[in-house]
Parts: C-alpha cells; sequence; structure tokens
C-alpha cells in the first residue's frame, strides 16, 4: 500500500500518499513476512529486502514452534494481568521521556510507536470479523455487492471504519467499546473517539510542567495506523479533556485528508456503502 | 514438591481472584514495539538492544517485587529451590502473565537452575528480522532476565539471569539460565507495624 502507483485513479490520493501519512508507512514494507507481527515487520524494516521471504536464512525449531504453525485466532481470547501492560508501558514511557524534547516530540514518537500496532491490527481485526475467510480483505470493490453475509470487508466509507474503530478495535484491545464517537460541528473532516479512562492514562503520572502531555498518544497512534492501513489516510492525536468524574477522559481526534473526504463524496454519489 | 503444589494453588487462586487483566495481545504488540523501537534507536546493535532490555527490566522487577508480594501474600523462601518454585515457576509468571515455566536443571550445589518457557507471551507474533544477525544476537525476551534480577535483588537475593536458547532463534526450547550468586546481607527493615 505504501508504494501506490503514480497513476492512481484518484490523483490527489496518490499525491498525498508522497506526504506525511506515508512517512510511517515507508517504515513498514508491505512485503513484510507476517502480517500481524508489530515486531517482526517492524525489525525486518531495517534491512528492505522484498525478496527475502522467498529465500529465508532463519532457522526454525525442529518443534515447529513457529508463528506459521500457530492459529492466529489462540490468543485471541488470551488474558495477562495488567499490570504487565502498565509496568511496560511505564518503562516505555520513561524511556521514550528520555530521549525527546519536548512534548510534542514525545507524543510524535509514542504516535510512532502505536502506529505499527494499527497496521497489523487491521489486518487481524478482518481476519477475525469474516468466516475465518482472509480473502475476503483484498477483494472489497468487488464483494461489496454481496449482501452482508457475514463476510468481513475492508470499510469503503467514513462510517464504517470509525464503527470498526469504536465497536471491534476498541473491544480487542480493551474489552469494551469506545465511550462515544462524535463528528466535529466546524469541520466535516474532523471526527472524535472519546474513552473516558483510558488504559494508557491509568498508571501514568505526569508531572505538572508537562500537563499538557497525554501519554494516549500511543493509543491515537494505533487508531492513525488502522485508518491509514485501511486507505483513510488521517492524523489521530490524543487531548486530555479531564472532568470532575472523568480526570482521564481523553479525545482522540482524527482529522481526515481531505482526498478521503474527496473519495467519501464520490462513494456516496455511487451509492456505494 | 509440596511446597511446588501448594505455589501451584496460590498462583492459580491469586490470578482467578486478585488480578485485574488485560488482552494479551495489546502487551504482546505493546513489548514489539518496544523491541522495534530499541533496534531503530541501537542501529540494530543487538548487543545494546539485549542491555537495554535487560535494564528495562530491571526497573520494572524492582516495583514488581512489591506487587507481587502483596498479591501472593507468601512470606519468605527457606531456600533457592523454594524460590525459583514461588517466585519464578508457579506464583511469579502465573500471576503476571499466566504462564508456568519449567524449572529445571539444577545444579549439585542448589545454586543454578532453568527455566523452560513451554509459552512466551512475549513472542507470540514474533519472527526476528532475517538479516543473517538477529538470530545470533537478540535474545528477544531478555527484558525477563532483568525484572528477576531487580525483584530478586529487592528481597535479598543477588542473582544473574540469561537466555541460553530461544525458540525464536530456531532452539527447540526456550530456556534461561538462574544463578544465585549469593544473599546480600542488607538488614531487614524494622518490623514497623
Amino acid at each position: 500500500m505504501a508504494g501506490a502507483p503514480p497513476g492512481h485513479t484518484i490523483p490527489s490520493y496518490a499525491a498525498s500518499h508522497a506526504g506525511s501519512p506515508s512517512r510511517h508507512m515507508s517504515q513498514y514494507p508491505s512485503t513484510t513476512v507476517t502480517t500481524t507481527t508489530t515486531s517482526s515487520s517492524a525489525l525486518v524494516s531495517g534491512t528492505p529486502a522484498p525478496t527475502s521471504t522467498l529465500s529465508s536464512t532463519l532457522r526454525y525449531p525442529s518443534t515447529r514452534k513457529t508463528i506459521y504453525d500457530r492459529n492466529l485466532n489462540r490468543s485471541r481470547n488470551a488474558e495477562l494481568s495488567r499490570s504487565s501492560f502498565a509496568y511496560l508501558f511505564m518503562e516505555m514511557v520513561s524511556y521514550a521521556h528520555r530521549r525527546v524534547k519536548g512534548i510534542q516530540d514525545f507524543e510524535k514518537r509514542l504516535n510512532e510507536q502505536g502506529y505499527p500496532l494499527g497496521l497489523k491490527l487491521l489486518d487481524l481485526l478482518l481476519y477475525r470479523a469474516g468466516p475465518g475467510a482472509s480473502s475476503t480483505s483484498l477483494t472489497s470493490s468487488s464483494s461489496t455487492s454481496s449482501s452482508g453475509g457475514g463476510a468481513a470487508h475492508r470499510p469503503l466509507r467514513l462510517l464504517p471504519l470509525l464503527t470498526l474503530l469504536t465497536t471491534k478495535l476498541y473491544p480487542l484491545l480493551f474489552s469494551r467499546p469506545a465511550d462515544s464517537l462524535e463528528q466535529s460541528t466546524t469541520n466535516p473532516a474532523e471526527y472524535m473517539i472519546i474513552d473516558n479512562t483510558p488504559l494508557t492514562n491509568q498508571y501514568i503520572s505526569v508531572p505538572k510542567e508537562m500537563n499538557q502531555l497525554s501519554v494516549a498518544a500511543y493509543i491515537a497512534g494505533i487508531i492513525e495506523g488502522v485508518c491509514d492501513g485501511a486507505g483513510f489516510e488521517c492524523k489521530a492525536s490524543a487531548h486530555n479533556t479531564g472532568t470532575d468524574v472523568w480526570p482521564n477522559r481523553t479525545v482522540f481526534l482524527i482529522r481526515f485528508e481531505d482526498h478521503v473526504l474527496e473519495r467519501e463524496k464520490e462513494l456516496e454519489r455511487q451509492g456505494v456503502k | 514438591m509440596a511446597s511446588g503444589q501448594k505455589a501451584a494453588r496460590v498462583g492459580e487462586e491469586v490470578w482467578k481472584t486478585r488480578v485485574d487483566k488485560v488482552n494479551a495481545e495489546l502487551v504482546t504488540l505493546t513489548y514489539g514495539t518496544v523491541v522495534a523501537q530499541l533496534c531503530t534507536d541501537y542501529e540494530y546493535d543487538y548487543v545494546q538492544v539485549n542491555q537495554q532490555l535487560d535494564k528495562m527490566g530491571y526497573n520494572i522487577g524492582m516495583r514488581l517485587i512489591e506487587d507481587f508480594l502483596a498479591k501472593s501474600n507468601i512470606g519468605r523462601c527457606g531456600n533457592f529451590r523454594d524460590t525459583a518454585e514461588m517466585i519464578s515457576k508457579k506464583v511469579g509468571f502465573k500471576i503476571f502473565l499466566n504462564i508456568t515455566p519449567t524449572v529445571t536443571n539444577w545444579t549439585a550445589d542448589n545454586k543454578q537452575f532453568s527455566l523452560l518457557f513451554d509459552e512466551n507471551p512475549l513472542a507470540d507474533f514474533v519472527e526476528l528480522p532475517d538479516d543473517g544477525r538477529a538470530q545470533d544476537e537478540l535474545w528477544f525476551s531478555n527484558i525477563f532476565c532483568g525484572i528477576l534480577r531487580g525483584a530478586l535483588e529487592m528481597v535479598q537475593m543477588s542473582i544473574e539471569a540469561r537466555f541460553v536458547s530461544d525458540v525464536l532463534r530456531g532452539n527447540d526450547v526456550t530456556e534461561m539460565r538462574v544463578t544465585l550468586l549469593r544473599y546480600t546481607e542488607d538488614e531487614m527493615p524494622p518490623d514497623d507495624e
């Protein structure tokens, strides 16, 4: 996806691909070995070799305990202690803290660390949403006409994408849907996902002089990754909007690129759902 | 083995009743992104990545022991064998990661043992980069070593932990070697209650 050819049907789409969204994408080539690993594909990016999958020099255990032999749904309902996440995330944040200058830089870094998760999770979500059919994911345009037999489509329109975020992505990550989804009244390109109790903020106390910082930027990165991966380029950011009842309440502001809205209008005209 | 079984029961009990849960995949992927970030930051110098992971683990271990003691409500271990059963195997890994690595390969002096990881939630979904080096140099789950070292140091045990094999490297088992260096002689805090 990162390397969308210049002759794409919607010119602005290809053009903006050269812009900032592809900054991330180019780091994570779609030619990587697996679809669901954060670490491996991110690691692989250091040695861009598109054909390396064919001539792998990796060694595998004779017990065949590899990612290829394991059912993708195996860890679907697996649970770990919440503190294991808290400890890990805490270290991630404090490590980042030592390496950044300023809050913007900090949030950008957390966002970038979440981003590859989004790309992988999109595939995982669609794989699991379908009746075991992984072939549905890339044939979205032709399969839209088939009247919802439970097959998983890539979302084509904004609303299905946003619903995917709040009702599929959120439960996968946090075992609950997001608290609400709103559209900006002033800017049609902006949507907001609201989380009253983001898990990332629960165990991190931000010093006073950094009170602008939202460590939920990590979740914003995941959201951005899912949207970009689905072909809806956007910028997602996290904003503290604590209230008395919900001190950690966070708004994820998603601002879609212009060409996404253009396409949205065009699809609307064509009656694509 | 009686202590082992008791530990297992405690672990199961604590896991079921006293542990807040989170989706395993979130943790797996988060760990993945941490390692990936380190690899980028250290320009794929895997020796340094291992060290950094160990350091992070150490920081975690120092805090985690408190959580562990509070949840498990167990007393001091009589000897290092008990420690292995309790802290590492049945209770420690159980209540944080819901796995129970096997304790085995004791040396005769009872100061060194292995943990065999049949499952490793941190390494689900992982394949190391095919760059000809990672499988020889990177210990992907090295954070565990630091966690054990940090946690045990807080209860007056100085240990060394390192991985000796990993399925991600193509080995048949994932094995960590834990060595007791010495019991540190810090004064126990006076009974303040």
